[in-house]
């Protein structure tokens, strides 16, 4: 392939460090209206800062021009299909930004007195009605920042459920294809993990659970499970395993990233699970922001309830003539205390809230259909062609929201890995799937396409899929060294990492 | 309603004969039937894009946020000017709507401001590493309280009561998982306890955490409280108010193995809280320790300048359990809110702007401290913030207060039982002159007020005096 460097590509990387000048600057303070003092004789001098940091010198419409720069070098949802698989990159309503950026949530201070902030109380009391009623289980925590700060909040709500009861047990259970955040939680909350096997559909391998339970009697805390599972199959022995986690007196905890398959169709709580996280951010349409903000709020039952963490966002009836109100409490003597200051990602809230309201019960359920449909679809159509040979789906059956396929055919015959083939997926204008997860399918590539994708989308990354296997019949290459369009080519990511530089570097 | 779907019927159809089923509803047959939930779910049916507007509106109007009263509330979080160009660059589709940066040919933008950032909060705070950010403040604290267990092998935290109590209210919640014993050494004069302090280092202490300004406003004499922890073999941790490390002498020239902080005062909104960041440095050696995503440099085959994902096999997705944290969706937005506030105030706006907190506090400080059931809660030097005690109950000197539309400051009686009648009044660019004078004026009325209405204790126990009624 004829390598003419693109104009983005010949447009090299400069920091905006590297667009300083000396005397330049965007900002206009206030003048200090008050009489000034000299800084040392408000602060000791040994306590003050010579030399201050090398923050840039650019003035206004240069700053503009560098990020909308650095902008374009971005891709994104809105600009095409984004089916990485585990993520639910669905559409962002713009009506959520807006409301959220109404001044009386977004200048709203997080230590206002309740009696002044009652609307965003409603807001998360509202939120966390709604999320309890589609998870399935009657109380709700919004205080945990993102799913994996869910997954602690978990394990930690575990641990005192279980210290109550005059216990303590060391060992968690996850399924050895778990996401990563999983046993990185367990380890964190001070627990052990212990690596359950996976069947060849993806779930879990009941003889090799009960084994785990009697090799481990009394010790194991909690189960972690997705369902549908990571290859988006919906485990059938979800009722036995809760019931087997139970007898052996642990709690059973629902890692909620794949939620956006079964919302309205089936409930984690009503699966067994106690105590589930909810990922603002894929299935309540939060911006993924380039990796955060998101939010993972908590939804428990009854037994788990006392322990969620402080303060709780509570509705107290009325009294002496006035209405019922919202508080916020802190009263809560079993809590396993705070995950993070004030009251959490209030901001992912009113989004996620929005977006609830905007859909309602009906159109969550019909989501979740249509998310489940275009990834059937999908499926079928990357089981026609080439795609069907070289790529075949790691368990044949009908999937949930997503599914996985195997490039060990492609690798073998056409010598490409699934890397290069996501390489190549980008000069055809699309994010590729989730690659090389999970682990137990080898080279793996995991497909979400969303609810939020058209046919002819869908329709679309088949024949990109179909035309890269056929060009690759005749020239192999081509895939290896892509891609070829985007404003970098292949990094190198080793050398990033064993001679790191991470900052600028002043001369 | 699903307006953000397009499948029309006969998408439907033919998608559904492609599957080979004839109904959606087949598709859900794996799911046994018991666990089906046969019912809708007991939502309000979906609206329009209008009424759900309308929807949040009204909520929004029932908070009094810092529009609708003058807000000198503090305690972490604080109201100041976000430049116009940190929205406009922020709600770019190419920054809102990406995901981490898996795929880094196509993520050169978001890597890039990564870099950037990464680059400015290791200026601010003259540590030579800093991460892309974490979740928030005071889990940045419980993270470093995590990082500083497994370089020391030791599980003891020594810390000042001065560290925000949410953030020692997190370190504890999480010590109790990762198996930490926390020992907290008190307050003199709104300053740390130097000799408490090095009483209760040890060689079992993993970290002392101190926080500069501390969560009473003042500042600590960082270099001097750290020698314990130096002596002793324990990191020190400094958590730090980013808009006052244009004046104050930075963590990392202080002795500081960690600086961090809630990164909320640069180019976020109070949002009620979140999402805003957490900013996290640390020295050379804590590097494959650290927390949370790392944007570093490198080459792509053609020669040309990258960034990428570094140092990718301390992170959970790589290492599983033996991940450096559990990490994973964080703050990558808010970072570049703060990003660009920082690059728009620029090396004199940034230095300039903390000069002008130091002295309009100054003033404040003079100014209330002149009412009359005003004082000092104590004399140590502040930047931006500072506490007073009240000569009446706080929270009926607030709400009097807020009746003028001032909400005058964060009560510490919850946090600090000591301080009951204590108030820490902070303060950004945003409070004038004249809102201080009129919050001079106000306190000083309310306080007046209250002793009228609620005489002191001894006035109340006095007998009325004959032929008073």
């Amino acid at each position: 392939m004829a390598l003419t460097e693109t104009p983005m590509q010949a447009e090299r990387a400069r920091t905006i460090y590297e667009k300083s000048k000396p005397g330049r600057r965007a900002a206009a303070l206030p003048a200090a209206e008050v009489p000034e003092k000299p800084l040392a004789e408000l602060i000791p001098e040994n306590l003050l800062r010579a030399a201050p940091p090398r923050l840039p010198e650019i003035a206004e419409p240069e700053i503009v021009r560098h990020y909308n720069r650095l902008s374009r070098r971005n891709f994104d949802l809105d600009s095409g299909f984004y089916p990485l698989g585990s993520c639910t990159m669905k559409h962002n309503p713009r009506l959520n930004e807006r409301v959220a950026a109404l001044p009386g949530h977004a200048r709203l201070h997080p230590a206002q007195d309740p009696r002044r902030a009652q609307g965003a109380l409603e807001l998360m009391w509202l939120l966390q009605e709604s999320l309890s009623e589609i998870c399935g289980l009657p109380h709700v925590s919004l205080q945990p920042s993102a799913g994996s700060h869910g997954e602690l909040a978990g394990l930690l709500l575990t641990r005192a459920y279980h210290a109550d009861r005059g216990e303590e047990r060391t060992k968690v259970l996850a399924p050895d294809t778990s996401h990563g955040t999983n046993p990185a939680s367990v380890t964190m909350a001070g627990y052990e993990v212990v690596k359950v096997a996976t069947d060849e559909q993806g779930g879990v391998e009941m003889d090799d659970l009960r084994a785990k339970l009697a090799e481990n009697e009394g010790e194991v805390a909690c189960l972690m499970l997705t369902n549908p599972n990571t290859l988006g199959v919906f485990d059938e022995n979800i009722a036995e395993i809760a019931k087997l986690i139970h007898e052996a007196g642990g709690t059973l905890y629902y890692d909620g990233a794949n939620l956006n398959a079964v919302m309205g169709h089936s409930r984690p709580g009503d699966m067994g699970f106690d105590i589930v996280h909810v990922n603002l951010h894929k299935s309540f349409s939060q911006p993924h922001g380039g990796g955060g903000p998101g939010a993972g709020p908590i939804a428990v039952s009854d037994r788990i309830e006392p322990y969620l963490p402080r303060p709780q966002v509570v509705r107290r009836a009325g009294s002496n003539g006035h209405g019922p109100g919202f508080d916020l409490d802190f009263e809560r003597p079993k809590s396993i205390g705070r995950l993070r200051g004030f009251q959490g990602n209030f901001g992912v809230f009113v989004r996620s809230y929005a977006y609830i309201l905007s859909l309602g019960g009906d159109g969550l359920s019909e989501a979740s259909e249509t998310a489940v449909l275009n990834a059937n679809y999908l499926k079928a159509r990357l089981a026609e062609g080439r795609a069907g040979e070289r790529l075949p789906i790691a368990f044949d059956r009908h999937c949930m929201h997503e599914f996985v396929l195997s490039g060990k055919p492609m690798k073998r015959d056409l010598g490409l890995a699934t890397l290069d083939l996501a390489k190549r997926l980008l000069d055809f204008g699309f994010h590729p799937p989730t690659v090389y997860f999970p682990l137990l399918v080898e080279e793996a590539l995991m497909v979400e396409p969303t609810e939020t994708e058209t046919k002819e989308s869908l329709d679309a990354f088949a024949e990109a899929i179909e035309k890269i296997l056929a060009e690759a019949e005749d020239n192999p290459e081509l895939a290896k060294n892509a891609p070829y369009t985007t404003p970098v080519r292949r990094l190198d990511e080793v050398k990033a990492t064993r001679q790191p530089v991470v900052r600028q570097q002043f001369g | 309603m699903t307006r953000y779907t397009s499948a029309t019927p006969d998408d439907r159809r033919q998608m559904l004969d492609a599957i080979g089923v004839g109904s959606a509803a087949e598709l859900f047959e794996q799911i046994p039937e018991p666990l089906r939930l046969g019912r809708p779910l007991a939502l309000p049916d979906g609206m329009g894009e209008a009424e759900v507007y309308e929807r949040l509106a009204a909520l929004a109007e029932r908070n009094a946020d810092a529009e609708a009263q003058v807000c000198f509330v503090g305690a972490g979080m604080y109201d100041h000017y976000v430049p116009a160009i940190v929205d406009a660059i922020t709600s770019r589709s190419e920054f809102l709507t990406p995901y981490t940066p898996y795929q880094p040919e196509i993520s050169q933008g978001g890597l890039q401001v990564m870099f950037e950032f990464q680059t400015a909060m290791s200026e601010l705070t003259g540590l030579p590493v800093s991460n892309a950010g974490l979740y928030e403040g005071p889990s940045s604290v419980a993270s470093a309280g995590y990082l500083a267990m497994g370089a020391t092998k030791r599980r003891k935290f020594v810390v000042s009561r001065g560290l925000h109590p949410h953030s020692r209210e997190t370190l504890a919640t999480y010590s109790v998982g990762y198996g930490a014993e926390l020992v907290e050494v008190g307050l003199e004069g709104g300053l740390t306890d130097a000799a408490a302090l090095a009483g209760a280092v040890d060689g079992e202490t993993a970290a002392v955490i101190l926080q500069s300004p501390n969560f009473l406003g003042s500042v600590e004499d960082v270099e001097a409280l750290g020698a314990a922890a130096k002596e002793h073999g324990a990191l020190l941790i400094v958590a730090c108010d980013p808009m006052t490390l244009g004046i104050l002498k930075p963590p990392g020239e202080c002795g500081a193995d960690i600086a961090l902080g809630e990164g909320q005062p640069l180019g976020n909104r109070l949002d009620f809280g979140g999402p805003s960041f957490g900013f996290f440095c640390a020295t050379e050696a804590q590097i494959r320790r650290m927390p949370g995503r790392i944007a570093g440099e490198t080459e792509d085959v053609d020669g040309r300048r990258g960034f990428v994902l570094a140092l990718q096999t301390r992170e959970q997705h790589i290492r599983r359990e033996k991940a450096t944290n559990n990490i994973c969706t964080a703050q990558a937005l808010n970072a570049l809110g703060a990003m660009v506030h920082l690059a728009w105030l620029g090396r004199q706006g940034f230095r300039e702007l903390g000069e002008l907190l130091v002295q309009r506090t100054a003033y404040a400080r003079e100014r209330l401290t002149a009412v009359d059931g005003v004082k000092l809660l104590h004399e140590a030097p502040v930047a931006r913030e500072f506490a007073v005690r009240l000569d009446a109950p706080v929270d009926k000197v607030l709400d009097r207060v807020a009746e003028r539309g001032i909400a005058a400051g964060y009560p510490l009686g919850r946090d600090y039982p000591e301080f009951e009648d204590g108030l820490l009044i902070a303060i950004t660019e945003r409070r004038t002159k004249s809102q201080i004078d009129e919050l001079a004026e106000a306190l000083g009325a309310a306080l007046s007020a209250e002793r009228g209405a609620f005489p002191s204790q001894k006035d109340a126990k006095a007998p009325v005096p004959e032929g008073a009624s």
